[in-house]
């Protein structure tokens, strides 16, 4: 038995919330799923391993040395790794400051708060190395059956990564803490969040946009440009990349350089953390003022007002940005290549058509969850004289009239490169947007704005067919684009799979209030 | 169920339901017959579970009951829901306001909800703001406002339409002294002013101090109801308190039950 307030009990603890909250995460809070749960795991890693050995079954796992192409491309992937894990480790150690649950419980009790936030760190770093090892572990496995145990040390080195990662992403998010104050570091930190997570891949297209003139990655990774400007074969840069090739005394330096830094970190963040919190717990009492002082009341019909409340709320969410920013951000490249086409008049507008409608559709769902499913007073709502179709019909013009002022600039862009691709693109985009949007709204469940980021465990279903129809669409789009009429096909698929959506929905949701009585 | 005609100009009554019903697991409403007139401060108590919230919901719209009939002021709440919407002002325990709107957004989007004119919406909220002492968070977020607050904004909501039937659940829930009594008080100028209120509460004394007339619920059925003078009489002792009284009812229904 573990002494009360020790690590090892905070441990036990966390262990317990985390595996519970999973659990109900994936099951829907349906114990009988449990079962089926584990049968689904069991067969994804099935599936994920043969898509591994499918992809690796041309490489010779005892044949690969590691010259300079090799480590470019193994320092490029766990680059990749890094920065998707900072980001992820920022936005936890984010909510850790902000969200209240047991928080003002523990930092009220007698219980050294440090400890507890040690292990939070430490569950921040478990976290984000699961997550990739989740998607790198078959392959390290196909590696080490094929070319022997030595490619196991990639685990450790995903591992050291993780650790690095969410040292980093504590210290920066500290930093910001004590240099913009707790006020502006929950948004601050949400978009450095997205940022940092956006900035290896865009960065790396962009690069590859301008020397090579196409979106390719590897192809840019593969050029003379970077293997000329390239560190030494025997630089102490290649070190990770050389241990997660099998590197003995390589591995041995990154792995305990990792876990000595993660510990130091952790030993002098784990104690400032509570401060913050609580700093950060007087702010949420602390009012944000509006700019709407002597501003009188305007006149609206009903559904004018619910747009007009909307728009706020949506300006106003604290937590859209970096959801949404991500998905933004990665229109960079094509923007780029888009003035880049317009300046060179080469012929890449096809290649934006797709990556817009993909855009709109997966932005949409997001705003529809939020202005639909996400209504904090549906009560007040539903007793309104405005009917069900009215309220729902204004919200679904909210998230549409968003999408079209977010990517109205892109089509415009597109308009002046190729009219028909715009085109294309504009319908495109309207079709992606609208379907996300229908989907959300017949799968709709009275919910928080606060549970957007979990949006996606309230229906398995609605979530793969949001993804499905967005795909579909910018299938679509870029058959169009490229002038074939087999654009038709897809298209229809798509509103398949729109109606068979249609037919799984739930029958009548009913009133915005329904689901909460 | 037919509601009853209403003898020729006399003014409808401002809530009758009648054979109420809704069940979930169990019935949580089961046949409630009620009738509210216009201009009373009508006072629902009731036990934990009794059916006070699921009947005010329905009434409100916010529920479909399984079966019965609800008419505000003459209108079936059933066939022209919005109809009767116009006319109600609905607060929940739980308070429902936006984190990220201030209470005059708040208050302008309530009443755009209700077609009220912005002048006459302005005016209105600067009125309640100013009764229910928010003068001074008018222009911050409610993100940050207390229980007390919240319920005040969100009753501002209820009432910056003007409602000729209010209905409350448990409004005072979570309210300091002070605001206690300012929402008292104006939930009593509204009465004097030819509204109707409808109200649960827990606090007996409230109802005691402010009722017309009071109705008990038990296990979704209304087991008794009268002025305090009358449920005084039909319990046997004229020096009870409402909460000997209320107590004595319920016991009596669960042992017939």
């Amino acid at each position: 038995m573990s002494h009360s307030g020790s690590l090892f009990w905070f441990a036990r603890h966390e262990v317990r919330l985390a595996w519970r909250d999973m659990l109900a995460m994936m099951t829907a809070g349906r114990p009988a799923r449990e079962r089926m749960l584990a049968a689904g795991v069991i067969a994804l890693a099935a599936l994920l391993h043969l898509v591994a050995f499918l992809v690796l079954r041309g490489t010779n796992a005892r044949g690969i040395v590691p010259d300079l192409q090799t480590l470019i491309a193994v320092s490029a992937a766990l680059l990749l790794s890094a920065s998707a894990m900072l980001s992820q480790a920022m936005e936890s150690a984010t909510r850790a400051f902000y969200t209240r649950s047991d928080l003002e419980l523990i930092l009220a009790s007698p219980a050294p708060a440090h400890k507890l936030f040690a292990v939070r760190i430490g569950a921040m770093a478990l976290t984000v190395g699961l997550m990739s090892l989740l998607l790198v572990g078959p392959f390290v496995d196909v590696m080490a059956w094929r070319g022997g145990w030595k490619w196991l040390r990639a685990y450790g080195v995903i591992a050291a990564v993780a650790l690095l990662a969410t040292a980093a992403a504590v210290v920066l998010t500290l930093a910001l803490f004590r240099s913009i104050g707790p006020k502006r570091t929950r948004l601050a930190a949400q978009v450095a969040a997205a940022l940092v997570g956006g900035a290896f891949v865009i960065g790396l297209q962009i690069a590859a946009m301008f020397s090579t003139g196409t979106l390719s990655r590897m192809a840019f990774l593969r050029s003379s440009f970077v293997t000329a400007r390239a560190p030494g074969i025997h630089s102490l840069f290649w070190w990770p990349a050389r241990a997660a090739l099998g590197d003995g005394w390589c591995f041995l330096f990154v792995l305990s350089a990792s876990v000595a830094t993660f510990l130091a970190v952790t030993v002098w963040a784990a104690p400032r953390f509570a401060g913050c919190a609580m700093a950060a717990g007087s702010i949420s009492r602390e009012a944000a003022r509006s700019g709407t002082k002597s501003r009188s009341f305007r006149p609206a019909t009903a559904a004018g007002a619910l747009r007009r409340k909307e728009v706020r709320l949506l300006l106003r969410d604290p937590w859209l940005m970096s959801q949404s920013l991500m998905q933004l951000l990665y229109l960079l490249p094509p923007a780029l290549l888009l003035w880049r086409s317009f300046t060179f008049a080469g012929n890449a507008a096809a290649i934006c058509v797709p990556v817009l409608i993909m855009a709109a559709g997966q932005l949409a769902g997001g705003l529809a969850w939020l202005t639909i499913s996400g209504e904090d007073a549906p009560d007040l709502v539903s007793s309104a004289p405005i009917a069900l179709s009215q309220l729902l019909k204004a919200k679904v013009e909210t998230v549409l009239g968003a999408i079209g002022l977010v990517f109205f600039p892109f089509v415009a862009a597109l308009a002046f490169v190729s009219p028909s691709h715009a085109l294309v693109a504009a319908c495109g985009i309207a079709a992606a947007a609208l379907s996300s949007t229908l989907i959300q709204l017949w799968f709709r469940s009275q919910a928080k704005r606060s549970q957007f980021r979990r949006r996606h465990t309230s229906s398995r279903i609605a979530t793969f067919a949001e993804a499905f129809s967005s795909i579909t669409w910018a299938a679509t789009g870029a058959i169009a684009a490229a002038g074939s009429p087999l654009a038709a096909i897809t298209a229809l698929l798509a509103i398949a799979i729109l109606s068979g959506v249609r037919r799984l929905a739930p029958a009548g949701a009913g009133s915005m209030a329904a689901a909460t009585a | 169920m037919e509601l009853s005609n209403p003898p020729r100009n006399a003014a409808p009554p401002a809530l009758e339901i009648r054979g109420l019903r809704k069940c979930f697991a169990r019935p949580a409403v089961d046949g409630l017959d009620l009738r509210i007139r216009a201009g009373e401060f009508y006072m629902l108590l009731g036990p934990n579970g009794a059916g006070k919230t699921t009947t005010l919901r329905m009434v409100s719209g916010l529920l479909q009951p399984d079966a019965g009939a609800i008419s505000v002021f003459g209108i079936d709440a059933r066939t022209d829901p919005l109809g009767a919407k116009q006319i109600m002002g609905w607060l929940s325990d739980e308070p429902m306001i936006y984190d990220k709107l201030t209470p005059r957004e708040y208050l302008e989007f309530v009443a755009g909800l209700w077609g009220v004119a912005p002048a006459l919406a302005e005016e209105r909220a600067r009125t309640l703001i100013r009764w229910l002492g928010l003068e001074a968070q008018t222009q911050e977020r409610c993100e940050g406002f207390s229980r007390g607050m919240r319920q005040k904004v969100a009753l501002a909501g209820a009432l910056i339409h003007e409602p000729k039937l209010i209905i409350l659940d448990e409004p005072l829930t979570g309210l300091d002294a002070a605001s206690a009594r300012l929402v008292k008080n104006v939930l009593a100028e509204r009465v004097r002013a030819g509204n109707t209120v409808i109200m649960t509460t827990h606090i007996l004394e409230i109802a005691e101090r402010m009722a017309d007339r009071i109705g008990v619920i038990a296990h979704g059925r209304l087991i008794a109801e009268g002025t305090l003078e009358e449920l005084r009489g039909g319990s046997g002792n004229g020096a009870a308190t409402l909460e000997e009284m209320f107590l004595a009812i319920v016991e009596r229904d669960c042992k017939a039950a």
